[in-house]
């Protein structure tokens, strides 16, 4: 994606209204092609004007923007618009228009012939999953979350290469949204059509987005990779939109095992006698023993059950232990690993280097902590000493 | 004749003046349809451009309420001054007061035009010229139509008055009633036609204006 040619560009641009307030200003991102942005920002915060300066409906009072490398200003404003797909709010269907007529809306203004039109029109309903019959129906006749479905597609009837949507999906119920989501997500991976979307819908932004740009009252605060929203907010206001919740869940997303992870486990050597491994389970208040070797290297596990079943004075834990069903690397992702310990019911799972040196264990009980700090935020732990706390859990989220 | 029932009376005068009374009728309903159109022909247009200069828009808006307010055999009579006796005064007489609900309901239809429509149509770029017979106007029709439907309806009445400046028409026959001895028949035989062409006039642009109406262009 990083390789990917530009395809608009907004350098120092500002757009001052007439009494002096400022919609914009000092806005400077760069939108290649194939890549959905969304503007997020609240009300008034100028997201919709940066958008509209795209395809010239508001006329920036200073700086240039570029439309696939020439500036928007050379453009006739008719013909850059009919070039760039455009939908608003509430569909902006042509309420005399039939479907298809609506659809068609662009290629009529571009003289297309009729035939090509029709085979337009015909394609663009498929597209949008609605019978062929709706094209002779008008807007009023279909629902809302249909309507929309007619505004997405018409925005491609002309082979556009940049979509700009103006919160779209604002006035739909939840469920009508995700599947215009995925309608839309699917133009811009499959087809791939560079989406620029307005929304104040964080979820919606993190759901759709591969690059967000976060404006507040005229100025951007911060333009980035959701990930890296997450992992690294700008600044508090940054932090309130995307709300407590969503930073500790993206924590979750990216800590590695290894920072949750207890560095003491239960372990014995191979060479100890069973009894040693009863008084060691005894001490540490366990029913389960991770077996190493001299050198630390994790071979196996031994349990209550086994010990009780195959007990004999002489036998060693060598004799009896069980190979290991299930380790993870230090470095695999907790998101990876906590669905899979709480599925399958381990009670714990060994952490090995990757030379298969055991160096902890990831506990249910480290999984509560986790789900306690999403849950009820950061409070003292009570074991501090027994989980190791990545810096970013114990003192807030500047720093993943 | 004095001595039969006014309804004999008034067959007798349809029998006997049918054709002079069907010229009157066709005489009178032009009279006002070329006022009306005048003012339709002058209204839409300016009604289109003060939707776009809503200042200016006040201005003109308020002068032609002001016409309004004058009553009609006043406005006759001023007019007449000016262009004499004939079917003309009346014509610029309708003209003037069809004015008002023309340039009103142009100015209110394209007003009303949903701003989001607007908007797309601009954004999927449209010229303005595209935008304003493509868009505004077929959305702002019916409210133009029912302006012209008031207008005419009002102007088939004045036209009636009209007959007083010699204009002609069926107000002449309802004049030349009152001032005969039992001119009864003579009255009803130019006020119900009169009354008629009204009604229908407004039947007939009233179903045009549902035809107009957005919502129901599928029904077509």
């Amino acid at each position: 994606m990083s390789t990917a040619k530009e395809i608009v560009s907004f350098r120092n641009v500002a757009k001052k209204y007439r009494g002096g307030s400022v919609g914009v200003e000092n806005i400077n991102v760069t939108i290649k092609e194939g890549e959905f942005v969304c503007f997020i920002g609240t009300s008034g915060s100028g997201k919709t004007t940066t958008m509209r300066m795209i395809n010239r409906m508001i006329d920036p009072s200073k700086g240039k923007i570029t439309f696939k490398g020439h500036n928007i200003r050379h453009y006739d404003p008719v013909r850059l618009r009919r070039t760039i797909g455009y939908v608003i709010q509430n569909n902006g269907l042509m309420p005399h228009m039939t479907i298809q007529e609506n659809i068609t809306l662009v290629p009529k203004l571009l003289k297309w012939p009729q035939e090509k039109m029709d085979k337009k029109a015909h394609e663009l309903i498929k597209l949008a999953d609605l019978p062929e019959s709706y094209l002779d129906r008008y807007p009023a006749e279909l629902s809302g979350g249909q309507q929309q479905r007619i505004g997405v597609v018409r925005a491609l009837a002309a082979d556009q290469d940049l979509i700009l949507m103006d919160e779209p999906f604002g006035a739909l119920d939840p469920i009508t949204r995700d599947d215009l989501q995925e309608l839309i997500k699917h133009l811009q991976e499959e087809l791939g059509k560079t989406i620029v979307f307005v929304t104040h819908d964080m979820d919606e932004a993190l759901k759709l987005a591969t690059h967000i740009v976060i404006m507040d009252s005229g100025h951007v605060i911060q333009d980035d990779t959701p990930d890296n929203i997450l992992q690294h907010p700008a600044n508090d206001f940054v932090k309130d939109l995307l709300g407590e919740e969503r930073l500790l869940q993206a924590q979750q997303n990216t800590l590695s095992v290894s920072d949750i992870m207890s560095t003491n486990p239960a372990k014995i050597t191979l060479g100890k006698s069973l009894a040693e491994a009863i008084r060691t389970m005894s001490l540490r208040h366990v029913d389960y023993l991770l077996v190493t070797d001299d050198d630390n290297k994790l071979k196996g596990y031994i349990d209550l059950e086994t010990i009780n079943e195959r007990y004999s004075k002489d036998a060693s834990v060598s004799d009896i232990y069980n190979c290991t069903r299930m380790k993870f690397r230090k470095d695999s992702y907790l998101r990876d690993t906590s669905e899979k310990i709480l599925k399958q019911g381990y009670k714990y799972v060994p952490i090995v280097d990757k030379d298969n040196y055991l160096i902890g264990t990831v506990t249910r009980a480290s999984l509560v902590n986790i789900i306690y700090d999403a849950i009820w935020g950061k409070e003292e732990l009570d074991n501090p000493d027994e989980i190791k706390l990545p810096a970013s859990i114990a003192k807030g989220s500047d720093k993943s | 004749m004095a001595d039969q029932p006014l309804w004999n009376q008034l067959i007798f005068y349809f029998t006997h003046n049918g054709l002079y009374i069907l010229q009157q009728f066709g005489r009178h309903f032009l009279i006002s349809f070329y006022g009306v159109l005048l003012a339709a022909v002058i209204g839409i247009p300016l009604g289109i451009y003060i939707a776009n200069h809503y200042r200016l828009g006040d201005f003109i808006i308020s002068v032609a309420n002001v016409i309004q307010t004058i009553p009609s055999l006043a406005m006759l009579s001023i007019v007449m001054l000016v262009l004499g006796l004939g079917a003309n005064t009346v014509i610029v007489t309708i003209f003037l007061y069809s004015i008002l609900p023309i340039l009103k309901n142009t100015y209110t239809g394209m007003k009303n035009v949903d701003p989001n429509i607007i908007d797309s149509a601009k954004g999927m770029g449209m010229t303005g010229l595209q935008l304003l017979y493509m868009v505004k106007l077929p959305l702002a029709m019916s409210v133009i139509m029912s302006g012209i439907r008031t207008a005419m309806v009002v102007a088939i009445g004045n036209t009636a008055i009209g007959a007083f400046v010699g204009a002609g028409g069926l107000g002449d026959m309802i004049i030349r009633g009152t001032n005969a001895t039992d001119g009864a028949p003579l009255i009803l035989a130019g006020a119900l036609p009169t009354a008629l062409m009204a009604v229908i006039t407004d039947l007939v642009i009233g179903s045009l204006q549902k035809y107009f109406e957005p919502n129901n262009l599928h029904k077509k």
